[in-house]
């Protein structure tokens, strides 16, 4: 009993001195895609702020679904700044956990959105199918491997960069779209709950013709599965997809950690964290490392969100239960 | 079992014997080893050195341990409940029993994602005491106390339900009988009771640790995923296949196997223990 | 009618009490929350959530392929723990342990293992695939992989039960002249019987709830192989909870329901046998 009390003052001790001593520690709340570059990206800034305020500073990473991890700040988890794949999860905490000030995406350049991607199309080696653009994909007898857009933000940009390719076609008519995308979703085999598990779906299962997936994935696909098992096609126009952070107001000031986690959201636009994430085929806002790293990127025509009247608009119209998307899904299961 | 010598009247004809084993045997390999193999397979197929770096990772440990506390919390508190809820289900007649195990029952019913949620909703930062608790500054969801929440509740019904049918089939003569030649409550049931029970109170033990280490969803919602804090190894599974690391996913999933293989070794240990003690008592016994 | 028979037996007030105390606790408390949080919805919103042609469909996506996993597993289980507990052949130790195989691995791992190696080009679709039958990301792959989630249940009710039973009574029954079949049906299985059905609830139940691991063999497909789950997962993606537990109340009624019948069922039974004796 006595070791037990003995045990317990020296834990309460041993934290109390952990405390007096503490270094600024920030949680990162991401989603899913991003764990690559955050872990070049971290200790790059530590060892900047370290140098600079000459103090250390302790990053933890969180990572899951997009809308999964913005739910769990939402609920409570304590993050310092969040780092998701789109505008709308970052409202999402402005309005249901109010633990970010609406104009989040005024307090950095480019709307909050250090870096960019797009959707491209990922084929079998050799290009078997011939596949070169969208409409490619509703030709019958194409499978098209995509995540599900009701579970997955990356399922999201790939129906709408469907949708406005075919409207860019069609001079703006919306019901050829809805053709043209119901044909596409008609051809999918497999609604994957988020783009990994579809990218496995595609690479280790073999199922599927095409891949739809961000430009950024299509590298890491590269890296895990190997150079030579596919080809990377680039459509004649797709979406920009932009990749928005925020720090968590009510956190950082009950934490006092505001200056770090401002100071490590704002050096995502210092040349070193833009050239990090340009060497993660993240699209960087910097011209000079655009510059550096175009041949990486090849230019091709984009659309934005705000084509659809910003991304909480293009969720209600398209995603939200009994909009556009479900209305689709029981058109095609209706035809089979 | 093993020291019953076998009469013809209760067993079945050989052919019958060797049909039944060799198609049980069979199912399991399809629906067991199968897999079990190809577990081990992906994790060892580039080597044992990957396989061994996966786990020493300093992120998989982390989960290891964080796994294992859990289990060791979440354990004992479903093992006094389930010998309670038993007791009081099987050696009694009352109004509303199938009330009371339907609600036991629950948690197997209850999708874990909903498990996981429930206690968002007590316990979130909107939820019925979320205020109070992040006023008072206290960490339940996204912390340890939140993940055993989640796992007490996915393995609730294991041990209860291990024991009922068990109890029932005995009935309670036996105790009676106890109670009769003067013997108090708790010593009836430490020395009649439990030793009739114990294999069935050991399976549930050990089937709610195999559950409470290899839960996913419910404890996925309520761990806030930090790397090397809240992922148990379940999560941290999820986290290196999403990363395509196959190689670490199934390596530490394998790790999840082995402690269940663990485990029932540990089972079959002390089952060989009492048969043993049980021959030696009869051998004094003869001798005396 | 009293609340209690009279029994000798003592403990009751303080086992069942502490039964409810943690029950409610740990389950009616939080399930409470759920419940209280659908009610943030009209009637009418209720009923539209719960009752969308796509969500229904799931509905009959996720009960028939649970009942269709319990049902095997009856089956199976019965078969497993008979074979292990009264037949002695080599590994059987093994054998045994690997039975718990289900609950240890994480769903996930079990959904993924399945997946591979029942997907088209995987160790066991591919002759399947070439006999024309396709499990994974069909229907199917549901029912496999709840078949494979659900599979400990009836092995480990039967089990115990199987172990403890007296060899006496069958050896009377056959000096009586009774056959084997007779003994088995008409001893053994009477016996066994409230724990298959244990076991059989239990699976079913089980699997009406499963996720992680369905959700990577499934497909997922609108009106054809989604499943209840991951309605409610969609719903949380929108950030629609009250939709979210509206889904989850319908299950948790469904489910409660099922399981108060089987079980009500399995106590009718109890007290008939109890009166025959």
């Amino acid at each position: 009993m006595t070791s037990l009390r003995h045990w317990a003052v020296a834990l309460a001790l041993g934290s109390a001195a952990a405390l007096s001593h503490a270094d600024t520690t920030l949680l990162n709340v991401s989603y899913d895609v991003m764990r690559d570059f955050y872990k070049d990206y971290n200790p790059a800034f530590s060892k900047y702020y370290e140098a600079k305020f000459k103090d250390k500073v302790i990053i933890q990473q969180s990572h899951g679904g997009s809308s999964k991890q913005a739910r769990s700040v939402i609920d409570g988890l304590e993050a310092d700044v969040v780092t998701m794949n789109m505008a709308t999860d970052i409202d999402a905490i402005v309005e249901k956990g109010k633990q970010i000030n609406a104009g989040w995406d005024k307090k950095f350049p480019n709307e909050a959105a250090p870096f960019s991607s797009l959707q491209v199309l990922i084929v079998r080696k050799g290009n078997p199918k011939g596949i070169k653009d969208w409409a490619d994909l509703t030709k019958p007898g194409i499978q098209v491997v995509v995540p599900n857009p009701k579970t997955s933000g990356n399922g999201r940009y790939t129906f709408l960069a469907a949708w406005g390719a075919a409207l860019k076609q069609n001079g703006g008519n919306e019901a050829k779209a809805r053709e043209f995308t119901q044909a596409l979703f008609a051809n999918v085999p497999v609604l994957d709950a988020g783009g990994r598990a579809a990218t496995t779906t595609f690479m280790q299962r073999q199922i599927g013709d095409v891949l739809v997936t961000f430009e950024n994935e299509a590298e890491m696909i590269a890296r895990e599965f190997g150079r030579g098992n596919f080809e990377v096609i680039y459509p004649s126009v797709s979406i920009d997809a932009d990749l928005p952070v925020a720090v968590v107001d009510k956190v950082v000031d009950k934490k006092g950690s505001r200056k770090a986690a401002t100071e490590y959201l704002s050096y995502l636009w210092s040349p070193e964290g833009q050239e990090i994430a340009a060497q993660n085929y993240l699209r960087p806002r910097n011209a000079a490392v655009a510059a550096k790293y175009a041949k990486q990127f090849p230019a091709i025509k984009l659309f934005g969100v705000a084509d659809f009247g910003g991304l909480k608009a293009a969720q209600k119209k398209f995603f939200d239960d009994g909009a556009i998307y479900d209305q689709i899904a029981a058109d095609i299961a209706k035809k089979k | 079992m093993a020291t019953t010598t076998r009469s013809l009247a209760t067993t079945e004809a050989p052919w019958i014997r060797y049909t039944l084993t060799t198609l049980a045997l069979a199912l399991i390999t399809l629906l067991l080893i199968v897999p079990l193999l190809s577990v081990f397979y992906e994790a060892l197929h580039q080597g044992w050195q990957l396989y061994q770096d996966s786990l020493l990772e300093s992120d998989a440990l982390a989960a290891i341990k964080l796994t294992l506390i859990v289990a060791a919390i979440s354990l004992p508190l479903n093992l006094v409940f389930g010998v309670a809820a038993a007791w009081a289900i099987a050696k009694f007649d009352f109004k509303g029993k199938s009330i009371l195990i339907t609600l036991i029952d629950l948690p197997f019913a209850v999708s874990p994602v909903v498990a996981g949620l429930i206690y968002v909703l007590l316990f979130g930062a909107h939820g019925w005491w979320g205020p109070w608790l992040a006023e008072h500054d206290i960490k339940i969801i996204f912390a340890v106390p939140g993940i055993v929440l989640a796992t007490v509740f996915v393995t609730f019904p294991f041990v209860a339900r291990e024991l009922i049918p068990l109890m029932e089939a005995q009935g309670s003569e036996e105790e009676q009988a106890a109670l009769v030649l003067g013997a108090s409550g708790w010593q009836t049931f430490w020395h009649v009771t439990l030793p009739n029970i114990k294999w069935g109170l050991l399976y549930g033990v050990i089937l709610a640790n195999a559950r409470a280490m290899g839960e996913f969803g419910a404890v996925s919602v309520v761990s806030g995923h930090i790397r090397g804090m809240t992922n148990t190894i379940p999560l941290h599974v999820e986290i290196l296949y999403n990363e395509y690391n196959f190689v670490g996913a199934f390596a530490c999933a394998s790790i999840l196997a082995l402690l269940a293989l663990a485990t029932l070794a540990i089972k079959s240990y002390i089952e060989w223990r009492t048969e043993q003690q049980a021959a030696e008592d009869r051998k004094h016994a003869t001798e005396e | 009618m009293k609340f209690k028979q009279h029994s000798v037996l003592p403990g009751f007030n303080l086992s069942l009490g502490y039964s409810m105390l943690y029950l409610s606790l740990i389950v009616l408390l939080p399930l409470a929350a759920l419940i209280s949080k659908s009610l943030g919805l009209s009637w009418a919103q209720f009923w539209a959530t719960v009752s969308e042609p796509r969500v229904v469909a799931t509905y009959q996506v996720t009960f028939g392929a649970s009942l269709l996993a319990a049902l095997i597993n009856l089956f199976v289980g019965l078969l497993i723990a008979w074979v292990l507990v009264r037949y002695p052949f080599p590994g059987k130790r093994f054998i045994d342990a690997l039975v718990d195989l289900p609950f240890a691995l994480p769903t996930a791992v079990a959904g993924i293992a399945l997946a591979t190696l029942y997907a088209p080009n995987g160790l066991l679709g591919e002759p399947l695939e070439k006999l024309g039958i396709k499990i994974a990301f069909t229907p199917a792959g549901i029912v496999l992989a709840l078949t494979f989630i659900t599979l400990p249940f009836v092995v480990r009710t039967v089990q115990p039960v199987l172990e403890d039973m007296e060899r006496e009574l069958e050896e009377a029954a056959s000096s009586l002249g009774a056959t084997r079949w007779q003994i088995f049906s008409q001893v053994i299985l009477p016996t066994i019987f409230p724990a298959l059905l244990t076991g059989f609830t239990l699976a079913f139940a089980r699997a009406i709830g499963e996720f992680g691991s369905v959700i990577f063999i499934a497909g997922n497909m609108p009106f054809k192989s989604e499943i209840t789950p991951l309605m409610i997962i969609s719903k949380l993606e929108q950030y629609d909870y009250l939709g979210a537990t509206a889904i989850a109340v319908v299950m948790l009624l469904v489910s409660f329901a099922l399981l108060l019948l089987i079980n009500g069922l399995q106590w009718w039974m109890a007290k008939r046998l109890g009166r025959r004796k």
